[in-house]
């Protein structure tokens, strides 16, 4: 037996490694977020949200020029990932949770985990081979595919888990009323797991805008605005991560500076995401 | 206007996948058993055993149900009741592992054949639960007609008909008529178990099954539904799982005592209860175990 002292000592030793490792899971999101904006601020303008990149020859002659093309391409090209991914995820989350005696579920359990797991830049040789090879051309569309194979396994889990949170006895309610079992799912099962959904698409939305490797070969990238919209979709566009590496790695200071802005830009994009999703989840528990 | 109608004219696939089940016509099956003379029968369980695994639930049941008649279903826990009540509606089939052998007759079709449609079968044996369970996003209106409307009849008149007397029929009309738009999980326990009742009459079934209850409600919400069952059973065939020996008694024509999965005995409630043929049921019974 310890002593009183002695226990409190060993309480106090806990208390402060928990504290340690606290403080260690904050401070590299603290110094990223501060040295981000203290690198970048000076970028951010007017024009930064107006104008389109071009040569680096502007900015070093101090003509006007931007990232709106690269703000654009990752709204569009995000938006292509996220229509593509939710009925697919949506679908094989309900496969996960609804149907476990399905011969293919526990080959989809597998399968949805592998493909969650595997580095992304592997999905955008993916959206290459069946994309952009045929076409002809680099193109939104393809950038769209490439995350929405980066989302669908998280979709797919973040529905499986969100319907198993409903009692199975309404299930059985519906059922025991004559309704057909895809009935059940979407009419009473998926509108009460409708926060949980929610929810887990803006986590497989933050994740995949933030992805730069499965757009380098599929998006491709590109200086300027396309001369009409539907360039962003069938063309090479331009997207924020991207675009933050390309600029990261040229050689020209001004460019560094504005690759810095585009992590700002980023950076208040993915966290607006998150945030989001932590007040559902926390509306979802009142 | 006949519920049935706006069936036939909505489904006419489903009738033609299970022709195996061609229902006789329930009029003249019931006439002529009246005429001679016996009960008539709506479900049959015949040499029902339901296993999970290598695990027996129900073995070897044959029990009859009464048309009009209520048939209650004691024993200690465990014992098979809620098993056998859920092999009457095809409940087991999303269970996994569950096997049912045997046979179960609704009006004289085996509903357990082949290429039976589950989903027809569950329209004509409707089923309410021990936990009173509204549909979480749904109105108190939506959830009374969800059987309906979610097969895509859509005639509001016909719907807020129906809304009205099943409400009525369970005994709620009269609590909710003024707030049927708010959420199904706004009123109380025992209002919502007459709810899930409502929901269950709304689309016209032949059996109500109904597995303990008021066993989550208080005494006075289960007097109420003793008294709806009471009212029901001038209409349907219905089968009440109990654990309580006096509701048993007060609500049943006949009752079937199940012990480990078997039916040791079977006949009227108030023979069995004053007279009981089986040791078993004398001893439950009298408290000496269960």
């Amino acid at each position: 037996m310890k002593t009183l002292r002695q226990r409190n000592i060993r309480d106090y030793i806990m208390v402060s490694l928990l504290v340690l490792s606290t403080v260690l899971v904050l401070t590299p999101l603290i110094i990223i977020i501060g040295y981000v904006i203290i690198n970048g601020l000076g970028a951010i303008s007017i024009d930064f949200f107006t104008q389109e990149l071009g040569s680096p020859a502007r900015a070093m002659q101090g003509r006007p020029t931007g990232l709106v093309h690269s703000i654009l391409g990752t709204l569009v090209v995000d938006t292509i990932g996220v229509i593509l991914a939710i009925p697919i995820g949506v679908g094989a989350g309900i496969m996960l949770s609804e149907y476990p005696e399905h011969k293919l579920n526990p080959l989809l359990r597998v399968l949805n985990d592998t493909l969650n797991g595997m580095p992304a830049i592997l999905k955008g040789l993916l959206a290459f081979a069946i994309i952009v090879r045929p076409m002809g051309t680099f193109s939104g569309l393809a950038g769209g595919v490439a995350l929405a194979f980066v989302m669908i396994p998280i979709i797919a889990r973040a529905t499986e888990s969100a319907l198993l949170t409903i009692p199975w006895s309404i299930r059985e309610a519906g059922l025991a009323i004559g309704l057909p079992r895809w009935r059940v799912v979407m009419s009473t099962i998926v509108p009460a797991a409708r926060t949980g959904l929610i929810t887990g698409f803006l986590i497989a939305f933050a994740r995949a805008a933030g992805e730069a490797a499965p757009l380098m070969f599929t998006s491709f990238g590109n200086n300027y605005l396309p001369t009409h919209w539907t360039g962003m979709i069938f063309g090479p566009v331009d997207t924020l991560p991207q675009r933050l590496y390309s600029l990261a790695i040229s050689p020209y200071a001004e460019w560094h500076t504005m690759g810095w802005a585009a992590g700002i830009v980023l950076l208040v994009f993915v966290v607006a995401l998150f945030t989001g999703a932590q007040l559902l989840t926390r509306q979802k528990a009142l | 206007m006949n519920i049935n109608v706006l069936f036939k004219k909505k489904k006419p696939k489903e009738d033609k996948m299970s022709p195996d089940f061609q229902p006789q016509e329930p009029d003249l099956l019931y006439r002529e058993i009246h005429m001679n003379g016996s009960p008539p029968i709506r479900m049959e369980a015949k040499n029902l055993t339901v296993k999970y695994g290598t695990v027996t639930g129900v073995k070897n049941v044959s029990l009859p149900v009464y048309n009009e008649k209520v048939t209650a279903l004691i024993g200690p826990s465990g014992c098979g009741k809620t098993t056998f009540l859920r092999a009457l509606n095809r409940m087991h089939d999303l269970t996994p592992n569950a096997k049912v052998t045997g046979e179960v007759l609704l009006d004289g079709n085996n509903i357990y054949a082949p290429r039976v449609n589950p989903v027809t079968i569950r329209r004509k044996v409707g089923m309410v639960f021990q936990k009173p369970t509204p549909f979480p996003t749904m109105s108190i209106y939506d959830n009374v007609v969800a059987g309906l409307k979610l097969v895509g009849i859509r005639n509001k008149a016909f719907l807020n008909e129906v809304c009205e007397k099943a409400l009525r029929q369970a005994a709620l009309w009269d609590e909710v008529k003024d707030r049927l738009g708010s959420p199904g999980g706004s009123i109380s326990g025992g209002q919502q178990q007459r709810l899930s009742i409502a929901r269950a009459l709304a689309i016209e079934p032949e059996v109500i099954l109904m597995d303990e209850p008021t066993s989550s409600l208080d005494p006075l919400s289960s007097s109420k539904i003793e008294d709806l069952i009471n009212d029901l059973k001038k209409k349907y065939a219905i089968v009440i799982v109990t654990h309580n020996m006096q509701q048993a008694a007060r609500v049943s024509d006949n009752t079937g005592f199940f012990y480990v999965g078997d039916l040791v005995e079977f006949g009227p409630t108030d023979k069995l209860f004053t007279n009981p043929s089986h040791k078993r049921t004398e001893e439950y019974l009298t408290g000496k175990f269960g």
